[in-house]
């Protein structure tokens, strides 16, 4: 199957750090800026999809209308999204849905967020219902201990080595160099992580991402609209960049890997394993629906919570086979230059995580990518690429662009 | 000591007093699925709304899936055992006949340079945190004495 395409009329972000605002501030000017982008006044928005910020209070929940009000009521119907790390991805996709639905033409979609210092933690109160909260209390499981998990089955199974972890690391640190939304810009060398405090066995400080502020927004609209819109601006439709897939899927029951927050996997003694994990369902609906394989990806964001978590995704979404992802990295394929950069804004490493902007963040870098645009970090000749990410309670999210 | 040990989690699993630690399951009668922790209102197996939950008990050992370790004490609502804080590591293990993998501290005294994946790991009750009334205890994890090789 093929869907019908919507375009990406502009991007824009505020840039990622510990500034310590309140979030409204980072995804006012994230829209601001993609409204510039993309020539369409706030008046003739549609639709505004706010991606939800669970630490911020009342206004974090209700993102949609926050956005809207902070940039002034118009009238305009507004959505909140919330779906963990996959946030981003559900607000562009109720934005996509209203569009293809014929309800508007062109909808903005914004994501913020002012994360605190360390671990993130779950709500405060005694919550012996919720299991993101029991797992803190019974087993002192943080995010990391799951992402060490991974890791560590790579080392188990496929010969992986905290070297090749590290080297995710360096190649990440330097795609973000030149990146002015980056929040860490600068070399990291493989000595760099060996010395760095190990925080879940065999994940050091330097393969975890840290938790940022920042804001991302895109503006969506129609095809008709963008031909229009492009026509009166005097604009490129050749370089016009449209979504030609978003998958928010969930897992399919048994899930036999282990996900955050979860104390145990679903049972396989029962019915049978779905042919895919739940991670390689995640590309593969976005694939599917987009009737684009992985051979054709040019360049691809990938959530790097852990540095060892991208190199599962290089197997997921189908860039290489089981076990292959760290020949792909040491051959460097994944670096730009390589025959598929992975992370070339600098991906989470250089970021850290503002869980609701991500999703939409990488979704911008790949506007840029593909645009060719991206200025000392460009993919050359970039026509395809994915995004993905998980949040956690089984959120999927991957956005396929292509122009 | 002396003070009553209780499950830190209602439900979920069970203390026979013998220093082990029980885990409490059920089982869809439908599909032959387990679920863990314990499903009560109804089998989340696709396709098997209307079928029996049956509680059982897991089983006791399986082997090492993958295993990690908190070099830094973790957030609220962990309540830290010891001051200055010990690290300690995590074990995610198979069981067999279950076909599920269970998560669970790994017993004081064992580290990552212990764990290999694929050895045996058994379950053992301990002390989780302490307060006046009583004495909370967790599952926890535990290589099996003299445990066989890694197998992977």
């Amino acid at each position: 199957m093929s869907v019908e395409q919507v375009a990406i009329l502009g991007a824009g972000m505020h840039p990622w750090g510990k500034w310590g605002r309140n979030f409204v501030e980072y995804g006012v000017a994230a829209a601001r800026d993609a409204l510039a982008d993309s020539g369409v006044e706030w008046q003739d928005v549609q639709f505004v999809a706010g991606a939800d910020t669970m630490r911020n209070g009342y206004p974090g929940y209700v993102a949609g209308a926050t956005f809207a009000q902070a940039l002034g009521w118009t009238g305009v119907p507004v959505t909140s999204a919330y779906g963990a790390c996959a946030s981003g991805a559900m607000a562009i996709e109720a934005a996509r849905q209203r569009i293809l639905a014929g309800l508007c033409e062109v909808a903005l979609v914004v994501g913020a967020d002012t994360t605190p210092k360390g671990f993130l933690k779950p709500n405060s109160g005694d919550r012996q219902d919720d299991p993101d909260w029991l797992r803190f209390r019974l087993l002192g499981a943080t995010n990391p201990t799951y992402f060490a998990l991974y890791a560590q089955r790579r080392m188990s199974l496929y010969g992986a080595t905290q070297d090749d972890f590290a080297a995710v690391k360096v190649k990440n640190a330097r795609h973000g160099l030149n990146n002015p939304y980056a929040r860490f810009r600068k070399e990291v060398t493989a000595a760099d992580v060996d010395a760095s405090p190990m925080v879940a066995n065999p994940l050091r400080l330097l393969d975890i991402c840290a938790t940022s502020d920042g804001g991302a927004a895109v503006v969506l609209a129609s095809m008709d609209f963008a031909k229009r819109h492009l026509e009166k601006t005097g604009g490129s439709l050749s370089n016009l960049v449209r979504i030609a897939a978003v998958s928010t899927v969930t897992p399919t029951f048994p899930n036999t890997v282990i996900e955050m927050p979860n104390f145990a996997t679903d049972s396989a003694a029962g019915l049978p394993v779905p042919d895919r994990t739940f991670k390689q369902a995640i590309g593969a609906a976005a694939y599917e629906q987009a009737g684009i394989g992985p051979e054709d990806v040019d360049v691809a964001e990938v959530y790097d919570l852990s540095t060892a978590l991208e190199l599962d995704w290089y197997e997921d979404l189908g860039f290489c086979e089981q076990g292959q992802a760290e020949s792909m990295l040491r051959a460097g394929d994944t670096t730009l230059g390589g025959r598929l950069p992975v992370n070339p804004s600098g991906g989470l490493a250089c970021f850290g995580e503002a869980v609701p902007a991500q999703a939409i963040a990488q979704v911008c870098e790949l506007t840029w990518q593909l645009r060719g645009t991206a200025e000392g970090r460009q993919a050359e000749g970039a026509r395809v690429g994915i995004t993905a990410n998980q949040g956690l309670f089984g959120h999927g999210s991957a956005v396929l662009l292509t122009k | 000591m002396g003070k009553p040990q209780v499950p830190a989690v209602e439900g979920w699993f069970t203390l026979p007093g013998d220093g082990t630690a029980v885990l409490t399951g059920t089982r869809c009668t439908g599909s032959g699925t387990y679920f863990f922790p314990p499903e009560r209102v109804m089998s989340r197996a696709p396709g098997f709304p209307d079928s029996e939950l049956e509680e059982v008990e897991l089983s006791t050992s399986g082997t090492l899936w993958s295993f990690t370790d908190a070099q830094y004490q973790p957030p609220e609502p962990y309540i830290p055992v010891t001051d200055p804080y010990v690290p300690f590591a995590l074990a995610a293990v198979l069981l067999e006949k279950e076909q599920l993998v269970v998560m669970g501290q790994v017993v004081a005294g064992v580290g990552v340079a212990d764990l290999q994946v694929g050895m045996e790991m058994t379950l053992v009750a301990d002390t989780l945190y302490e307060d006046d009334e009583s004495e909370d205890v967790m599952w926890k994890w535990q290589p099996v004495a003299g445990g066989t090789e890694a197998q992977s």
